[in-house]
């Protein structure tokens, strides 16, 4: 039985992961909800799934391709492309520096 | 005499073939409630400004040519997860406030191009993430019924629209429940399609493997009609199912059900379900039986197991979809997600994570594999399984304060029928408490058709069509 209590240093790692701020009240609050919600989804353990495989998509459909051509009508304009972003420049989307930044070590 | 509000959508297009009101008048008269009703109800979160003008345009079409297309002039209320070009679309998040599509959903391309005309965009709980229509960021809704009850949700907007007769028609989505659960909470008709049956492009994603969207109307009728216009293979849409689109609106209007071989889900009457509520989906399979269907009783895995392969596989898919917003191409900062959305997408950041896929991730999406084969079986003998949509009447405004995991308990009984994407209505079948209740017939993949036959022929032989009197309610 997979029993699981998540902690505080691991909602701090996911929240990393999923790039979310959290304050630190929402960090006990989540450790807390997560905890209560996986027990919930440990009942999946009740089932036997020994021989049985995943299934991700479930209208059987596979490899639905279409040709390597442009289809302009699916095309947005630069302008249009660029219109809701709040920062642009010469018409980029402008990124927060990743590079040479003092952002903290990556997991 | 009916009142202009309502009219179904074959009422509205003989009325205009029969020049006994126009589009600009059901329009306006629409406009006018809403004007009336909505501060209250907050049902709508922005308005088409042009509405009169395309009225205008739609009037002069009627006089030249007649009514060539199928819902030409009919008033849509617009869940607000469907990008429309023109007209905001929030999915009821700070996140995308003053966000203005840069290009329009499938879906909404099909009801333009069958000459429907939008009246607005409507409440959601944020992302989708909800059954109730609270987790919007601004404000929920309120179920027409009693606005001291929700609407339910996701698609709580859509649901009260028609409830509280503010539109001809709605569009809804259901990714497990959202339709069909605020249908029932609000006391009209919803169809969840098929997944695949109807394009997802351009509909701001919840759990890409079992989004559906579909319609939320008067009747099974008005339903199917709008199904028929928006299903369909999409060369945009790789999910999508390239099976012909069958003639829904014409499935209709069956005399009995003799042949039609029902299951009543047993689990599906859950041992904390109110007798009273019991008893109306008891009532449902007797009539369904005197009508010439046969009704047996049948047994499926035990649904809270859905609650777990739902939970993780929808938090695992939201997690994704939601990495998009960024704040650098469009809409704000991480930092606007409402905390239940960031509980979602934190949740499936963790089961999606190193150590503990496996354990998660892979476990849910096979125990998925059990609940897809289980129906197969079922539905080998017989042609659609019933059973309660909701465990409750409407809860209360407030319900979900502190209750993490609300919208997944309150879904219980759709949850199985959504992770294997069948076709699901969910109709009206009484009132406990002065509160609707709503049934649920569920068929195979693809087999809406036998699904909407038994819900129309319901339907037409009870009287549960009912709309609250708003002067009243308000």
């Amino acid at each position: 039985m997979h029993t699981v209590t998540v902690t505080q240093d691991e909602v701090k790692k996911i929240a990393k992961l999923a790039n979310l701020k959290l304050p630190d009240n929402e960090v006990e609050l989540f450790a807390d909800q997560f905890t209560k919600t996986i027990e919930v989804v440990n009942h999946l353990n009740e089932i036997n799934t020994d021989s049985v495989k995943a299934t991700y998509q479930i209208n059987g459909l596979s490899n639905v391709t279409r040709a390597d051509e442009v289809d302009e009508k699916s095309v947005l304009s630069q302008e249009t492309a660029l219109r809701e972003a709040k920062k642009t420049h010469n018409g980029f989307f402008v990124v927060e520096r990743l590079i040479d930044s003092d952002a903290e070590e990556l997991i | 005499m009916k009142q202009l509000h309502e009219l179904t959508i074959k009422e509205v297009l003989d009325g205009y073939k029969n020049n006994d009101f126009t589009c600009v008048e059901l329009v306006k008269h629409f406009l006018n409630r809403i004007e009336k009703y909505n501060p209250k109800l907050n049902i709508y979160l922005a308005l088409n400004e042009n509405a009169l003008e395309q009225a205008a345009v739609v009037d002069k079409e009627i006089t030249e040519k007649g009514i060539t297309r199928p819902l030409l002039g009919i008033p849509f209320a617009i869940k607000d997860n469907f990008l429309t070009i023109g007209m905001e679309t929030t999915a009821g998040s700070n996140i995308l406030k003053g966000y203005m599509p840069q290009y329009e959903s499938t879906v909404i391309e099909k009801i333009k191009s069958a000459g429907a005309i939008i009246l607005g965009k409507t409440n959601m709980d944020s992302f989708a993430h909800g059954s109730s229509t609270e987790t919007s960021d601004f404000g929920p809704t309120l179920n027409p019924w009693s606005i001291e009850k929700l609407p339910g949700g996701s698609s709580g907007g859509s649901a009260a629209a028609i409830s509280a007769q503010l539109a001809t028609v709605a569009l809804g989505s259901e990714t497990a429940g959202s339709i069909r659960q605020p249908a029932a909470w609000c006391g009209v008709t919803g169809l969840k399609p098929t997944y695949g049956r109807v394009s997802r492009y351009g509909i701001i994603a919840m759990a890409s493997s079992t989004d559906s969207p579909g319609a939320i109307g008067r009747s099974v009728e008005d339903c199917a009609i709008v199904l028929e216009v928006i299903s369909g293979k999409d060369n945009k849409d790789a999910t999508t199912s390239p099976s012909l689109i069958e003639r829904y609106s014409k499935n209709l209007e069956a005399p009995d059900l003799r042949g039609v071989r029902i299951g009543i889900v047993k689990e599906y009457l859950l041992s904390n379900m109110r007798d009273d509520v019991k008893n109306l989906i008891l009532n449902a399979a007797d009539k369904l039986r005197l009508l010439g269907a046969t009704v047996d009783e049948v047994s499926l895995m035990d649904p809270k197991y859905a609650i777990g392969v739902y939970t993780v596989i929808q938090r695992s898919e939201v997690s994704s979809n939601l990495a998009r917003f960024d704040g650098t191409r469009f809409g704000g900062t991480r930092d606007l997600f409402c905390e239940e959305t960031k509980r979602r997408i934190m949740l499936g950041t963790y089961t999606l994570s190193a150590g503990y896929y496996d354990a998660f991730y892979k476990k849910a999406q096979a125990v998925r594999t059990k609940i897809i084969s289980e129906f197969d079986e079922i539905f080998k003998t017989y042609d659609a399984i019933i059973g309660a949509v909701s465990p409750s009447p409407a809860l209360s405004v407030g319900a979900t304060k502190n209750q993490p995991m609300f919208g997944e308990m309150e879904d219980v009984l759709l949850e199985p029928s959504s992770i294997a994407g069948l076709a699901s209505v969910g109709l009206p079948c009484g009132f406990v408490d002065s509160l609707p209740i709503g049934l649920q017939i569920t068929s195979n993949q693809l087999k809406e058709s036998i699904a909407i036959k038994i819900a129309d022929c319901f339907q037409r032989h009870t009287e549960f069509q009912l709309f609250p009197d708003l002067d009243k309610t308000l």
